[in-house]
């Protein structure tokens, strides 16, 4: 039986209310389609292709519709999830997008990027009843197909705007949080400015996250969409050079801000060697290649990237397997990810993990480099890296490595991406008086997401740290609440 | 917002001084800081040059560079009334002045720019401003008279002696500081210049402060391609930055990490040349 035919029987025992659970238990979860892994190396083209109509409704059918629905617990911005994926079964993909909008502004970019399996697939009773999350319903495989087929359809999803309040609103930052107050905002009919420094807006989505995930068209769908709705975006602005919070507030008659501004100082692992031409932090390796696209450098972009043939990578998060990923890309012949944690540590979106190590990326598990070696030039040739156990579970709850005293080894690089995380970038809190910060310079907020200046709201990786797309979001969706309750009232 | 340029001449062989509009940098600029550019946003470069002056009223600011590759190259070739796709800044610190009450302001080559609105500030502060002015010749010089106009004393020193003295800067800079009280030196130009007038300075016991131009992408702190080691610390020329006391940067590496790109630069900037030369530019 093909899935077609499978699909129709079971739609057909669906209809008839005869498909028990153990049916459902028993379809196959449906694999992902993807770019074949050696061709891919050598294309920024996704990687993932996207379920057909069969594939979409086979795996929805597989959702058991808990009346509990602990999926939706398990989801930063509690999207109605069995009630979209009922729709899916139907065929009723116009419905089932108006549910996830309801709640995400970005389906196609979440249904790509976030870590389902520690969200909402990770308490589905599907994955529960095998022990193995991998077998949870793919949620997030089924918003993207939901959102693609919208795309597709060209269906102009540009939310209604109320009508003028005289408000003006500044949004410091185009990533996706400073892209869900916007709308939200905008849809109060408040009027709405969106500052970015970079030349690009869209913030992570277009500097950080690579083609291969993330397609930039789609990104660029969502800013064209904000500027339907009558969103001003102002590009080359750096909030607190070009003009301060203040002066924006008292001079430019803003009456509210939110500040998205985003990742701050990378960090570095203050190791011998870090200066060394050749070590790049990750958000610049990934800046070079995804924002100022040096993949194309000599074929019209002139920003250029290492040209490296063997490169390690530091780190265990989605940030390090994008660099590695992206090194491959760029013709490196080796790439190694180095990580002091085990992969069951690793943040890294499952998925992402497993792309890698398809596309050949050697890792190195629990090792540590010590120092980086340089030629006589100043420029890399070597990695030192020590061996770690894992001894005690740490404050963040997972076992803390413990260095092997003596098991020093070398491996031959000419590139290292440090992707260790990022810092808070100290330029908003030292131009703003009176912004509360916390020990590490993230700005505190209250519970709407409210500094601790009237009209001043914050969210994203300057306030969480190192977060995720959907997080930023989801306080996005808070403070646009604080926001528009505030002006509501002021 | 469009940055149209609105005066442009070529100073001297390959360099070029503009006037473009940008009123919220103009608006906003204090000496020492700097804009990032970028022609064309699809596919150029950023290019981070130090502010040589604005001019609020009309709303635009004073840009001076070399075209040492095919991106200043490109810019170098624009004309009055083209337009360049973004202009973002004004980034890093402002200088710190006040009246120190004697100071030394020494310009190597293109760092005459960014020295500039320096100088002028500390004159309007009250020191008594020396400039020493270097260059390889005398055709390569630029920006004399502004210098003439604001300093109390001007010396100019050249590789070649084709003009003033046939000396490098680091030379009047010592008998400068042996003769009189020196309270602060400011030095600006290429790193190795930048390095031995620190050098001297330190000799003297005299502070220093030096502008550095590292590779830069963001500009604001983001990426860290424009690190530098000062004092044995990592530091960000872009938010930390440019200006540091030039007696702890580490010049040597920082000159090692500015040749990072050259093989691929000196490709790009052949293809272009090659392009100019076709008509395959325009």
């Amino acid at each position: 039986m093909n899935d077609k035919q499978l699909l129709e029987e079971l739609l057909n025992k669906h209809k008839a209310g005869t498909l028990k659970p153990a049916d459902r238990y028993n379809i196959p979860p449906q694999a992902m389609p993807q770019q074949d892994g050696v061709a891919r190396r050598s294309n920024v083209e996704e990687v993932a292709l996207g379920y057909n109509e069969t594939q979409a409704r086979l795996e929805a059918l597989r959702c058991l519709g808990c009346k509990n629905a602990p999926c939706m617990e398990g989801c930063p911005v509690r999207i109605k999830i069995k009630d979209f994926i009922v729709e899916i079964v139907e065929g009723n993909f116009q419905k089932a997008l108006g549910i996830i909008r309801e709640n995400s502004l970005l389906p196609a970019v979440c249904g790509r990027v976030c870590p389902q399996e520690v969200q909402c697939q990770l308490p589905c009773t599907v994955g529960k009843k095998f022990k193995n999350v991998d077998m949870s319903v793919s949620i997030g495989r089924l918003e993207r197909f939901v959102s693609d087929w919208g795309r597709k359809q060209h269906e102009n999803s540009t939310p209604a705007v109320a009508a003028p309040t005289g408000k003006k609103v500044a949004i410091l930052g185009s990533g996706p949080g400073g892209i869900v107050v916007a709308t939200d905002v905008r849809r109060a009919g408040h009027d709405v400015t969106i500052f970015e420094a970079f030349h690009k807006p869209g913030g992570v989505m277009v500097y950080g996250i690579p083609e291969f995930r993330l397609p930039k068209a789609i990104v660029q769908e969502e800013i064209d969409g904000l500027e339907k709705m009558g969103v001003k975006i102002i590009r080359n602005f750096v909030a607190g050079r070009t003009k301060t919070v203040k002066e924006l507030m008292e001079k430019d008659g803003f009456d509210a801000v939110y500040i998205g501004v985003g990742a701050g100082l990378p960090m570095f692992m203050n190791i011998e060697g870090e200066h060394l031409v050749g070590v790049y932090s990750a958000n610049e390796y990934l800046t070079r290649a995804n924002l100022m696209k040096a993949y194309d450098f000599g074929k019209g972009a002139d920003t250029p990237i290492a040209m490296s043939k063997r490169v390690a990578v530091v780190g265990g998060g989605n940030v390090a397997m994008d660099s590695a990923r992206t090194a491959v890309r760029l013709g490196a012949e080796k790439v190694y990810l180095i990580y002091r944690r085990s992969e069951k540590e690793m943040p890294a979106r499952v998925e992402e993990v497993h792309h890698a190590k398809e596309e050949g990326i050697e890792f190195h598990l629990l090792r540590n480099p010590k120092r980086i070696i340089g030629n006589g030039d100043g420029v890399v040739n070597a990695i030192e890296c020590l061996k770690f156990e894992l001894g005690e579970p740490d404050a963040s709850g997972r076992r803390r490595p413990v260095p092997i005293e003596g098991s020093e080894f070398t491996i031959d690089v000419d590139t290292v991406v440090v992707a260790i995380g990022n810092g808070a970038n100290p330029l908003i809190g030292q131009t703003t008086d009176g912004l509360a910060l916390n020990k590490w310079g993230n700005i505190t907020v209250d519970d709407n997401c409210k500094t601790s200046l009237d009209g001043v709201y914050a969210g994203g990786d300057i306030v969480l740290g190192a977060a995720t797309v959907i997080l930023a979001m989801g306080q996005g969706r808070t403070a646009a609440a604080g926001i528009n309750e505030y002006l509501a009232k002021k | 917002m469009s940055h149209k340029i609105l005066s442009k001449k070529e100073l001297c062989k390959d360099v070029y001084i503009a006037d473009i509009e940008a009123p919220l940098v103009a608006a906003a600029a204090k000496p020492g800081q700097f804009v990032i550019i970028c022609l064309q946003t699809t596919y150029s470069e950023r290019i981070p040059l130090t502010i040589a002056g604005t001019d609020e009223k009309n709303g635009s600011i004073r840009l001076i560079w070399q075209a040492v590759g095919k991106s200043t190259a490109e810019f170098g070739h624009l004309k009055v009334g083209d337009e360049l796709e973004n202009v973002l800044g004004p980034l890093g610190k402002p200088t710190h002045i006040e009246n120190f009450g004697t100071v030394v302001c020494v310009g190597g080559g293109i760092g005459n720019a960014p020295l500039l609105p320096i100088a002028k500030g500390m004159k309007q502060a009250g020191n008594k401003v020396i400039s020493i002015l270097g260059a390889r010749n005398k055709s390569l010089l630029i920006l004399e008279d502004d210098f003439k106009a604001i300093s109390d004393e001007l010396i100019i020193v050249t590789d070649d002696g084709s003009y003033g003295r046939k000396a490098v800067v680091t030379v009047p800079l010592d008998e400068i500081c042996q003769s009189q009280k020196v309270d602060m030196v400011v030095a600006i130009g290429p790193a190795i210049m930048m390095k031995f007038a620190s050098q001297t300075a330190v000799k003297h016991n005299i502070p220093v402060v030096v502008s550095l131009n590292t590779i830069m992408i963001d500009g604001t702190g983001m990426c860290g391609g424009c690190r530098v080691e000062v004092g044995g610390q990592t530091k960000f020329v872009c938010v930390d930055g440019p200006e540091f006391d030039g007696s702890k940067v580490n010049f040597d590496l920082m000159m090692k990490r500015m040749q990072a790109y050259k093989k691929q630069e000196q490709q790009a900037l052949e293809e272009y040349k090659h392009k100019c030369k076709i008509g395959l530019d325009k």
